[in-house]
């Protein structure tokens, strides 16, 4: 294998990752901040493409409008679902929060399968990012590269967020002590809808980004979404750098792995998170439990 | 005296009626139509065979006149074989369907063929690609119809070598019809001189195809075979146009129908060669059925829908011939007589199940050669039937005794 | 209680005479899974994301005992059983040392990896899967072919796995695990080997859904993805969280809830059937914890004034 063949699959395995990290981003935020497992998170990626896709059937809005819009309406989406159902789950087993998210996951699918089809419709490419360039070792579309510019810009600035500001901050009190922090004055159902809400704009963002390049299509959730949790689980459940380093980890991983067997790019995940299980059980950069 | 005379004229009229009506249970045929009628191979097959059947069955009814019912049962099998081997047992156990017919999907059509073997009732493939149907897997109760992978790569395969495409590189869907697809392709290239210069294989069904087709593009072969269908070959072409190839190399749909010509359009096909057993737009027999189907599903018959129409008419003629639905006895009437119709002049069933009949190659036209909607593709030859399909003499099928 | 199971056996051997066996004989294998699925979730607290690697695989490895081996049925079940079982002592030895959500998600991936095999190994036939399974002759001497003898072979063997689980929940190794469920410290500082518990009992529920798998694959003839793939997986736990986490019918009653409901439904309303699924998940979670035995038998034990506790158990 020449090492422009294994140059040019890392690069799309990069490409990969970046967006696995952009996906497991949400779901590590709702993890870490919530504890809750949010099954959905496929669902709701999906949710995000349609959005775009009939954002621009219905109100003839593009691209970039439909960057925006589909993360609003998502997350007004996660508002209800937190405020009207998962909310009341906060004092049981976790397992109980992922098996709702999991109904609503199969809701979601089963709705937009039956008014979609599974063929997947197309979403064009914007205009502004048609074409490539020829890098040398592979002809690479300009979209793609645009994919990975914003993911990590969007990775960056909301672990950023979360590490590094006050607003941050006050998420991780309000999770780790919800009382003692609701006694400081500050807000904490509040904090927790927004939290839930923003995790899974994030997955709708993701969205959006993949529409051009896979068919949008009710199942793009679900057959994602054991993978996305292998990420976060790997990167350690609480830890948002986690699953953004495992993410883009993950993408080249499984550009190698198809180079020299390409059957089992599906399955290495798997096997790294059964090692990482064993070795280091609270994942890579995760806090003990 | 007289009562004893009318009641036995009464017993003998009876026994005298009762053969006819016994032989056709209940008297009435129900044909079953299993498909894919939500998922990736639905724009193909799907709701257009339903409707193709449903019209095979008014025709007759209404052409024929026949003594016995017709009902059409359907189901979607989502292509996957348990659900269509489940749904198949229980047509057949349950609710007496006499045939099943359509089967999309390689892994359907074997699972099924298989149970209507072991349930002694008829198989009417008339959506599946693969040759095991009517060679390794082959069994007397079914038929295949309309196409087979063997007759699509010698139709396509052997006219891109002869223009010069030499060199190939596969790009396979990872099940039973990605591999027949490639190994009837391969052996086609080779025989015609050409090479094969590797191949890969990509899960199914798949949606990023970009490291597929990076690999294709890293082996310098002139022609990229895609043996995949339907949903999977639009993305694949939708990205190889993405990734730039077709700078340098050319994309072969070995497997392409029309209705996949029409999502992707002729920016992205034109010149394309393909090979398909029926063309709307070929003569004035095939315009006018395709045009009675448009006009209820607002989409140009396929090769399989018209297939299905073809088969399901030969079938009720056979039934209505032997006043029977008995398996074997429906299926050496089919055997016997020639198929012709709008989509197969000529056609005749062979001993392994095979319905040979004339193929086209056509060539997609450019957008500005294109008149309107639907209008794609130029008929470069007519393959005659016996050149089209895998001769018996080569046959891997233990019903075909050789001598 | 003795009298409504020989009710139960009896409505068991009339039914095939009025209902379709071999939908009879699906509900039964599920139930059967559904049932061992239950023996760790509702009685061990364990939730497993991955039973579909011992049911399926076990149906794999019983087809291809029926088929290429040419086994016997009652021996390609063992076989299958077996399979599960070992798989159930190497996951479980794997997967016990966490809990939790990270329980799920070890058991999750060791699943996936066995759904890889499942596509990747030749005998496995991938996507067609391994069809023709011949049903064979029970013990070389009753041919399985009959719908109606099979289901009644189906019926035996189901029967003999509730049992063996009625017997397992009601022994003390039962109640050490309910013990160790509703407070784990406090079994440990008891002196349980709280591991070895949680061990026995994924053994356990890992071969019994193994048997429901490899009988699955004989009832069908075929073997394929479908069975290993983790939508199965959550289709079992749907199952229980529907009749009732934790208690002995409710996974029973959950399965033929669910298959009926396919059933009807999947021809008339196609997709509607995974939205009417979500809903119920939804529905259970939220409102119905219980699931329909729960709630049974909790209405049952307020009509007679006895404290609830005692007679169903709680959502925690």
């Amino acid at each position: 294998m020449s090492t422009q063949a294994l140059l040019s699959q890392l690069l799309l395995g990069l490409i990969n990752g970046s967006f696995y990290a952009i996906l497991s981003l949400g779901l590590a935020v709702i993890f870490g901040l919530l504890n809750i497992i949010n099954f959905a998170h496929g669902a709701l990626y999906m949710v995000g493409a349609f959005c775009a896709l009939l954002a621009m059937r219905w109100l003839g809005i593009g691209y970039w409008g439909a960057l925006v819009i589909a993360p609003l309406v998502v997350g007004a989406l996660g508002v209800v679902i937190e405020r009207l159902m998962l909310r009341r789950l906060y004092q049981l087993d976790h397992l109980y929060g992922l098996l709702l998210t999991f109904g609503l996951a199969l809701i979601a699918e089963g709705f937009f399968r039956w008014s979609f089809g599974i063929t997947g419709e197309s979403y064009p490419v914007p205009a502004e990012l048609h074409g490539g360039v020829d890098i040398g070792i592979m002809y690479l579309p300009l979209y793609r590269a645009w994919v990975v510019v914003a993911s990590l810009v969007v990775c960056v600035a909301t672990w950023y967020l979360i590490d590094r500001t006050s607003l941050g901050a006050r998420l991780r009190a309000a999770t780790e002590r919800p009382r003692l922090t609701q006694a400081l004055g500050i807000n904490v159902p509040v904090l927790v809808t927004a939290t839930y809400a923003a995790g899974v704009a994030l997955a709708a963002y993701a969205g959006v980004l993949a529409a051009p390049i896979l068919q949008v299509n009710p199942l793009m959730g679900s057959n994602l979404i054991i993978v996305v949790f292998a990420v976060v689980v790997i990167g350690g459940m609480g830890s948002i750098l986690g699953s953004i380093v495992t993410g883009l980890g993950l993408g080249l991983l499984e550009g190698l792995t198809k180079v020299f067997y390409p059957e089992a790019s599906a399955v290495v995940i798997f096997v790294i998170m059964v090692m990482v299980l064993l070795v280091r059980p609270a994942g890579l950069f995760g806090k003990a439990a | 005296m007289r009562f004893k005379v009318l009641a036995l004229g009464a017993a003998i009229s009876t026994l005298l009626a009762a053969p006819a009506h016994a032989q056709i249970s209940d008297n009435v045929v129900r044909i079953g139509v299993l498909t894919d009628l939500s998922g990736l191979y639905s724009d193909l097959s799907g709701p257009g065979s339903v409707l193709a059947t449903q019209m095979a069955i008014d025709d007759f009814v209404a052409k024929e006149k026949p003594s016995f019912k017709i009902e059409m049962v359907t189901a979607d099998h989502q292509n996957k074989a348990d659900i269509a081997s489940n749904k198949a047992r229980e047509w057949f156990e349950r609710d007496k369907v006499d045939i099943a017919s359509e089967l999309v999907t390689t892994s359907v059509g074997l699972a099924v063929q298989k149970i209507a073997k072991e349930k002694n009732k008829i198989a009417l493939n008339t959506a599946t690609a693969s040759t095991r149907i009517t060679n390794e897997d082959c069994n007397d109760v079914t038929i295949h119809w309309t196409y087979d992978t063997y007759a699509l790569a010698s139709g396509t395969a052997r006219a891109i070598v002869k223009q010069g495409g030499k060199s190939w590189y596969f790009v396979t869907a990872d099940y039973a019809f990605g591999h027949s697809l490639e190994k009837d392709a391969s052996e086609i290239v080779k025989a015609s001189g050409g090479t094969v210069v590797g191949a890969v294989r990509h899960p199914f069904p798949g949606n990023d195809f970009s490291s597929y087709l990076l690999r294709a593009q890293g082996s310098g072969a002139q022609v990229i075979g895609l043996a995949n269908a339907g949903g999977d070959l639009i993305n694949t072409i939708k990205q190889a146009a993405e990734f730039g190839v077709s700078q340098k190399q050319s994309l072969a749909g070995l497997l392409m129908f029309i209705s996949d010509v029409h999502s992707l359009g002729l920016n992205l096909t034109q010149n394309m060669y393909l090979t398909e057993g029926f063309y709307w737009d070929l003569n004035d027999e095939t315009r006018a059925w395709s045009k009675r189907f448009f006009e209820k599903q607002k989409r140009m018959p396929t090769m399989i829908h018209a297939g299905q129409y073809s088969a399901i008419t030969h079938y009720l003629k056979a039934v209505k011939a032997t006043g029977s639905d008995d398996t074997q006895k429906v299926l050496t009437q089919m055997r016997k007589t020639r198929v012709n119709d709008f989509f197969a002049k000529n056609g005749e069933i062979r001993e392994d199940g095979r319905m040979v009949h004339d193929m086209y190659l056509l060539q997609v036209k450019k957008p500005s050669e294109s008149k309107a909607p639907w209008d794609y593709y130029h008929v470069r030859a007519t393959i005659p039937g016996a050149e089209a399909f895998q001769p018996l003499s080569a046959s891997r099928c233990p019903l075909i005794k050789k001598s | 209680m003795r009298a409504r199971y020989i009710l139960l056996i009896l409505l068991g051997i009339a039914a095939p005479f009025f209902i379709y066996p071999t939908f009879l004989m699906k509900i039964l294998c599920f139930a059967l899974f559904a049932t061992a699925f239950n023996l760790l979730l509702g009685f061990g607290g364990l939730l497993s994301f991955g039973h579909a690697a011992f049911f399926g695989g076990a149906a794999y490895i019983c087809a291809t005992a029926s088929k290429d081996w040419g086994l016997t049925p009652e021996l390609s079940i063992l076989i299958g059983g077996l399979y599960a079982g070992t798989l159930g002592a190497l996951f479980g030895w794997l997967a016990v040392r966490r809990s939790g959500i990270y329980f799920a998600m070890i058991t999750l991936a060791l699943a996936q990896l066995i759904f890889f095999l499942a596509l990747q190994l030749p005998f496995t036939g991938g996507e067609e899967g391994i069809q023709g399974v011949p049903r064979g002759r029970l013990l070389g001497l009753v041919d399985l072919s009959d719908n109606v003898a099979m289901y009644f072979f189906v019926l035996a063997v189901c029967c003999a796995g509730f049992w063996l689980i009625h017997r397992t929940i009601h022994s003390p190794f039962g109640n050490a695990l309910t013990a160790i469920r509703e407070n784990e410290a406090r079994a440990i500082s008891l002196g349980y080997d709280v591991s070895r518990y949680k061990l026995l009992a994924f053994i356990l529920s890992a071969t019994i859904a193994g048997v429901a798998g490899a009988l699955k694959a004989l009832v069908f003839q075929l073997a394929t993805l479908t069975d290993v793939h983790w939508h199965m997986s959550g289709q079992v736990v749907l199952m229980t969280l529907v009749g009732g986490l934790g208690t002995i019918f409710g996974p029973a009653v959950g399965a033929i809830t669910i298959v009926s409901l396919e059933n009807q439904l999947a021809d008339r309303v196609g997709s509607w059937v995974t939205v009417i699924m979500g809903f119920m998940f939804v529905f259970c979670v939220l409102l119905f914890r219980r699931g329909i035995v729960g709630e049974f038998n909790a209405w049952r034990a307020a009509r007679r004034n006895v404290g609830s506790a005692a007679v169903s158990s709680d959502a925690r």
